[in-house]
């Protein structure tokens, strides 16, 4: 509820993201992927379109190329790629796939709910 | 045609005469027997499928030719743990001598655990599984791993949902790991009526290992079998094997043959009486030996015997009781004169004292095996061997023993089997499973006769030997074993107090007959003394009549010469002329003889 709350406010800067990092209530996530694939590309623009319906202005995006960084696979227990993985809010969520899916996605995500609560 | 395809025959049955296999490159596991078995190893480059169901060693096969790779063979690897995590991998191998955090400190060895959490993961779309490939090929670039593990890769199949994708990512990632030029060994849970439960058997089929654990009697054992392998000869048979604080043994017994080496040495059954019924020097080194008897004739003493006359000789000797413990036996023999101890206190003599249900045939098989390989004895000493029926099936045991028999002549050690014989089952019949594999077979029964037991001792066969067809008595004594000549008459075997009574008896007949045969002798010579006795005195009494008759004769001559002279005297007083005269006077003579 407290999320969806805040919902409507706007791109936020550095400072407002950090201190909301602290509340808990900006969303972390991180995308793994391998090169430049198709669907790897596809999974990025998914990924963005899903935040920017759902989670405007408290989301940060971190994308992760294991081409470049293998020994970063370890530590989220990467297996499938691309892997989306929710690092906050807890409790840490995956999913895996292109995200082609959208509403598998919100599910995954645990913004279905939320949205119809609304 | 047929001569084009000869020496083709030819190199292919000499690629089956075992280790010496050129045809396919090998990795060696460094485990016990299983190298054997598979004729040099798994398949070196190519992944290999251990299947088996839960708790039948699939990971420890698996980590083991990790370690013993990146130990042994220089050969670093990668460990993909889908089940443990590297901690608990590192300490559950402890035990078994392996220390993962000191080999990764060396890096030797990377273990990557993977952990796929299914209650966090959901799918939406298309994915690979690049990520795993990349795991993967990083470990084995950060230090040139040549081995690599998949422990136990279906529990992708658990994490992830879409079949399809796994099942065609699992055949890219085999032929990844083909072209990464790394020795794979992938675990896989057995399945309903199939090897594996997903059907990755369809995918790795280069070589396919199948373990297997199961319980017969409430008696367990590990089995493993080669399934195939391609290119490649391999024994084909089930193979016991052991996992114990070693790590992973595989006993290959079966397909041990007859070519071990004979030896022509003899040695002591430390009972000189003994060596004397089997040709004079006792057995054959490297023979096996059964002694069988009803219960309580010594069969454990004849044991200790040559135990004793072999650590006597500077030799190791392990004794495997199975009814005894070691205290016990010590103690006993003590009381016969032998003193084992000493030999336990000089690392001669080992004893391994175990009940035979503790554990399984194959158990038993691969601890003695163990033991013998670890200790280089001369001799074994299995008593009782039938003690093992009860850890198995007949039929089991009796492959086990051949097996064990077998391994012990390719060791050219002597063996020293005990069997105890059912008092009611017809004597020397249980042995019937044995005693085509032993090549001394000595029984030792007891006759009851005359309100007592006693022990006889005989030869039933001896190879090679010309052995004595003699029962002998068998005492212990508190010097150790006797074997006295049985008394055999007319009255039959006797033993004991009957071989006493019977020898005094005999000995009291054999006094009466000597003083019979001294009476007589007495007699005779009473009766010539007689004899020449009256023969003297017949002599003398003809001496005597011979001197009276020559006294006579002279008398006689004396008297004519006088009567002559009377007459001449008469013839001169008469002064007759000599002729008529004389004649007249014998007239005269004639008339006065009138």
């Amino acid at each position: 509820m407290k999320k969806s709350a805040k919902a409507a406010e706007s791109p936020l800067s550095l400072d407002e993201i950090a201190r909301k990092k602290k509340e808990g209530d900006v969303w972390e996530l991180r995308l793994y992927t391998a090169g430049q694939t198709p669907r790897s590309l596809t999974a990025i623009a998914n990924l963005k379109k899903i935040c920017e319906e759902h989670l405007q202005g408290r989301y940060n995006i971190e994308v992760i190329d294991l081409v470049k960084h293998p020994q970063l696979a370890a530590g989220d227990q990467i297996i499938a790629i691309p892997t989306l993985v929710r690092k906050l809010p807890q409790p840490l969520r995956k999913i895996v796939g292109d995200l082609r899916d959208r509403e598998r996605a919100l599910v995954g995500l645990q913004l279905r709910p939320v949205s119809e609560g609304k | 045609m047929p001569r084009a395809t000869a020496p083709n025959r030819n190199s292919s049955f000499s690629n089956y005469n075992g280790p010496a296999n050129r045809s396919l490159p090998k990795a060696r596991t460094g485990i016990q027997g299983l190298d054997e078995v598979t004729y040099g190893g798994f398949p070196r480059g190519r992944p290999t499928l251990i299947c088996g169901s839960a708790g039948a060693g699939k990971s420890l096969l698996a980590i083991e030719f990790i370690v013993r790779g990146a130990t042994q063979f220089g050969e670093p690897g990668v460990f993909v743990a889908f089940e443990e995590t590297a901690g608990e991998l590192a300490q559950n191998v402890r035990s078994l001598g392996f220390d993962l955090d000191e080999l990764a400190r060396k890096k030797k060895l990377i273990v990557d655990f993977v952990r796929i959490e299914r209650s966090e993961i959901d799918e939406t779309g298309d994915y690979d599984l690049e990520g795993l490939f990349i795991r993967i090929g990083a470990a084995i670039d950060a230090i040139g791993a040549k081995r690599v593990a998949l422990d136990t890769i279906e529990n992708l199949f658990a994490g992830l949902q879409n079949q399809g994708i796994l099942r065609a990512e699992l055949r890219r990632l085999f032929r990844w790991l083909k072209d990464k030029g790394v020795s794979a060994v992938i675990t896989a849970e057995r399945g309903e009526g199939a090897l594996t439960r997903h059907g990755l058997e369809e995918y790795v089929s280069d070589c396919v290992i199948l373990l297997d654990h199961r319980v017969t009697d409430q008696v367990s054992t590990r089995r493993m079998r080669v399934v195939k392998y391609r290119g490649t000869a391999h024994g084909t048979n089930e193979y016991p094997f052991l996992i114990d604080e070693g790590g992973f043994s595989v006993l290959p017994v079966t397909s041990l043959g007859l070519q071990h080496k004979v030896s022509d040495e003899r040695i002591s059954s430390g009972v000189p009486r003994l060596d004397t019924m089997l040709g004079g020097d006792g057995y054959y080194r490297g023979s096996t030996i059964l002694v069988s008897g009803t219960a309580g004739t010594g069969k454990s003493t004849l044991s200790a015997h040559m135990v004793d006359a072999a650590c006597r000789r500077g030799e190791r000797c392990v004794y495997f009781s199975f009814e005894e413990s070691p205290q016990q036996m010590v103690r006993n023999m003590r009381s016969i004169g032998l003193n084992l101890e000493q030999w336990i206190k000089k690392d001669l003599l080992r004893f391994h004292s175990s009940r035979a249900t503790l554990y399984g045939l194959e158990m038993h098989l691969a601890l003695i095996h163990k033991i013998v390989n670890d200790f280089a004895p001369q001799v074994v000493v299995l008593d009782p061997v039938g003690s093992l029926l009860d850890a198995g099936s007949p039929r089991d045991a009796h492959v086990m023993l051949i097996r064990l028999i077998d391994f012990l002549k390719s060791r050219g050690v002597t063996a020293f089997l005990t069997n105890l014989t059912d008092t009611n089952a017809p004597l020397e019949r249980t042995d019937v499973a044995i005693s085509s594999i032993v090549d001394t077979w000595l029984f030792v029964r007891d006759l009851e006769f005359n309100g007592e037991r006693n022990r006889a001792l005989y030869v039933l066969k001896s190879r090679g030997m010309a052995h004595s067809n003699q029962l002998r008595e068998f005492l212990l004594t508190d010097h150790g074993v006797d074997l006295l000549d049985v008394y055999v008459g007319p009255e039959g075997i006797l033993t004991g107090s009957s071989r006493l009574s019977q020898e005094s008896r005999e000995k009291a007949a054999d006094l009466r007959r000597q003083q019979e045969g001294e009476r007589i002798a007495r007699e005779r010579q009473r009766k010539r003394d007689a004899l020449e006795a009256r023969i003297l005195a017949l002599r003398k009494e003809f001496d005597l009549e011979e001197v009276e008759a020559e006294t006579l004769d002279a008398q006689e001559v004396l008297r004519e010469r006088s009567v002559e002279e009377d007459r001449a005297a008469m013839a001169i007083s008469r002064k007759a002329d000599s002729g008529n005269g004389s004649a007249r006077s014998i007239r005269t003579k004639s008339k006065e003889g009138k």
